[in-house]
């Protein structure tokens, strides 16, 4: 039943899949131009095929898109100067940014959740700036990096860094504190030492949540490192899709969305493993 | 182009434009005809030593008439030691780093700080200069503070603005380039080509590249002149040039004063038509700069020399007519421009689709000038005065000399031992009204709409 159920998931998936993209074909098929055939051929040979038709230049077909992304999963990793690298390697700008940024983030939030679950008077005194700070969107934060920074590839790690760090911050310190008082209170019966209830008592107990937090994390990181790199320009993804913006390829930019959503995807389903390394059952 | 004209040459006159030999177009072609690539080094040395001896166009040509150009060009090198300040120029102080990074705004205004990476000219001082593409003027503007970037594509106004703490932190700017004049357009969507007259124009949306930018003053005094008031009869709103074409076509916006190509480019798109050419405005008005900290130029004099000289180079490269197409087939890639090769050469040829159906021929669209007048300065101070973008008292004449030519021209005079120049200035008209950059404050005052 569970096979044929997945099965028949499957089936709706693809006819899903090839629902859209007919109605894109249909969508994108080549209309009979409005005037047509008088314009100067001079003229013609000057501007793009439909708006010598006198029509806007036309959103591209699947087929077209289709050809885009292939041309560039075949040679994803050339280099044509600074400012003309492939997919491939925009890609790995984007992941070393938003992994060195994740990763001084989980450093600071989880030690830091950790002392402020543990403790319910640091937990209250800070609970007002993390309230401030954890609903302001990262990009807005950018400016005053680039201010304060003053170096654009660190302001774009830090606005990783800030992004990543309230949902870690609040899931451990949240996991922490309710880790439950039977297993502490046994803890202190064995008179355990306070590193060792830590590290053997609150954090295995705490780690699914953490784990979470992690989750969240990383899915933030990875939608914010798009709109940063676009603001800021060089390298990565976003670069990459701005800089097709600039040129009006849309054929480029839906393969850098979809490059962009198999990448995230694949990012939570790593996560989406590493939690259940570190799940349990009451 | 004035800054390699013959100053020798009693026919010629520094303040305006012409060719003396009546064989070329223009000026600058006359010399491009003659001049090899170390005389052109010589001619922008000794323009700024008679320039200097001679502020007005009347007395040198008497001068010259007088004793003739030998007997001048003896004398003055008398005077002055014309060949050793030439060599110094020529053949500046070794470069102090020679890994540098430029920044640019894909537009074909920075074409010869582009183009100067593929075609070698900075290879050929002696600099491996990396440019790099930027998202934005604001973004520009921080990297170069932030001195991520070496030097910097601006927008002209953007030096003064940065030296003078508007819109940003007063750091000590400089401009010792003007990159091109003209090359700008009004586009409008192609749903008011019947509306030519900009009187019609109240309550449309339009858009310039930032406040801070000839495109937001040339569209203000166009729109003023035809009696629309820039701030309560219409909106002008900052959008960094590549998301233009995007918000025409989305009819976000009804036009923009915008750089090249993404006049252009809406065209070939079949979104908008060019209404005008900015050098209906104003012809020979500046756009983009090269610009650089004081910072850069006065801690690294070898190496700001030598990539003036890259700029300088290109910039003649450029203005020459035959040169173009090549340039555009070498700054229309991916790694710089990212357009379509054609759009950008009928940018830089001026033999472009006008987007109503017929073919225009102006070679002049776009022309490459880099001599930083100091009263192209003055002009953008008295609109930023006039529409409020400064208040108080403004010392026209000293921010634009410590801004655009002076710390260029004067300290290699004064490096070759010799007495700084005058300021250079000179008289020009915005649609047909003129501008006497010794009375910014009556200028300001003249206009019926302003904000101050």
């Amino acid at each position: 039943m569970a096979s044929s159920l997945s099965l028949r998931a499957g089936l709706l998936s693809v006819l899903i899949f090839a629902a859209f993209v007919g109605a894109w074909q249909w969508a994108t098929l080549p209309g009979a131009g409005p005037g047509g055939g008088a314009v100067d051929p001079e003229y013609a040979a000057l501007v793009s095929g439909a708006a010598a038709q006198g029509a806007k230049s036309a959103f591209p077909t699947p087929a077209d898109v289709a050809a885009t992304l292939w041309g560039h999963l075949k040679d994803p990793f050339y280099v044509r100067g600074a400012n003309d690298q492939g997919v491939g390697i925009q890609l790995a700008y984007s992941l070393g940014r938003v992994l060195v940024g994740y990763l001084l983030a989980a450093a600071v939030a989880i030690p830091l959740g950790f002392l402020i679950g543990m403790s319910p008077l640091t937990y209250k005194a800070l609970d007002p700036f993390i309230q401030i700070l954890k609903p302001i969107s990262p990009l807005a934060w950018m400016p005053l990096a680039l201010y304060t920074i003053k170096d654009s590839g660190v302001s774009a790690i830090f606005v990783i860094f800030i992004c990543s760090l309230w949902p870690m911050l609040i899931n451990t310190a949240f996991g922490v504190a309710s880790v439950r008082k039977e297993w502490l209170n046994v803890a202190a019966t064995l008179e355990v030492g306070a590193f060792r209830k830590a590290f053997l008592v609150i954090l295995p107990a705490a780690a699914p949540t953490i784990m979470t937090g992690m989750r969240i994390s990383i899915g933030i990181a990875w939608l914010v490192i798009v709109a940063a790199e676009m603001l800021v320009g060089g390298t990565g993804i976003g670069y990459f899709v701005w800089n097709e913006w600039n040129n009006l390829s849309i054929g480029n930019i839906i393969t850098a969305i979809l490059l962009i959503g198999l990448v995230g995807m694949a990012l939570d389903l790593a996560l989406a493993r590493a939690a259940r390394l570190v799940a349990y059952r009451e | 182009m004035t800054t390699f004209k013959d100053p020798f040459d009693a026919r010629y006159r520094l303040n305006s434009r012409g060719c003396s030999c009546g064989q070329h177009g223009s000026e600058a072609e006359h010399v491009q005809a003659q001049a090899s690539e170390d005389a052109r080094t010589t001619r922008v040395v000794e323009g700024a030593v008679m320039r200097a001896l001679f502020p007005h166009d009347a007395t040198r040509r008497a001068f010259l008439s007088a004793v003739g150009a030998g007997t001048a060009f003896a004398a003055v090198n008398a005077l002055f030691p014309l060949a050793s300040a030439t060599e110094a120029f020529a053949q500046a102080a070794k470069p102090e780093k020679t890994d540098l990074k430029v920044g640019f705004i894909p537009i074909t205004c920075a074409t010869p700080i582009i183009m100067a990476k593929p075609m070698g000219f900075y290879e050929k001082q002696g600099l491996n200069v990396e440019v790099v593409k930027t998202a934005g003027w604001a973004v520009i503007r921080d990297k170069a503070i932030n001195k991520e970037y070496d030097a910097a594509h601006m927008l002209s106004p953007m030096p003064l603005a940065i030296s003078m703490g508007v819109g940003s932190n007063p750091i000590p700017w400089t401009m010792p380039a003007v990159e091109n004049v003209n090359g700008q357009a009004i586009t409008l969507a192609v749903k008011h080509k019947d509306k030519r007259d900009p009187k019609d124009w109240k309550g449309m949306k339009f858009a310039v590249p930032f406040d801070y930018s000839m495109h937001n003053y040339l569209l203000r005094y166009y729109l003023a002149e035809a009696g629309i008031d820039p701030d309560r009869d219409v909106q002008i709103r900052a959008v960094p040039p590549p998301e233009m074409v995007a918000n025409l076509r989305a009819d976000n916006i009804d036009g923009f004063l915008a750089p090249d190509p993404v006049n252009q480019r809406a065209v070939y798109d079949g979104v908008g038509f060019i209404h005008i050419l900015s050098k209906e405005i104003w012809d020979g008005h500046p756009c983009c700069a090269f610009s650089a900290s004081k910072q850069f130029v006065t801690e690294m004099p070898g190496t700001y020399q030598a990539l003036l000289k890259a700029i300088i180079e290109a910039t003649a490269f450029a203005q020459k007519a035959e040169n173009r197409k090549e340039i555009a087939a070498a700054i229309a890639p991916t790694n710089y421009l990212n357009q379509p090769q054609t759009v950008v050469e009928q940018v830089l040829t001026g033999t472009y689709a006008d987007g109503l159906g017929g073919v225009k021929k102006d070679p002049n669209r776009i022309a490459f000038d880099p001599f930083p007048w100091e009263s192209f300065a003055v002009w953008i101070l008295t609109q930023m005065k006039r529409w409020g973008q400064i208040k108080g008292d403004v010392d026209y004449a000293k921010v634009a000399n410590d801004v655009f030519l002076a710390t260029d021209a004067k300290r290699l005079m004064a490096e070759a031992g010799l007495m700084p120049p005058e300021t250079t200035t000179k008289t020009f008209s915005v649609m047909g009204k003129p501008f006497d950059p010794t009375k910014p404050d009556e200028y300001v005052a003249s206009f019926a709409i302003k904000r101050s």
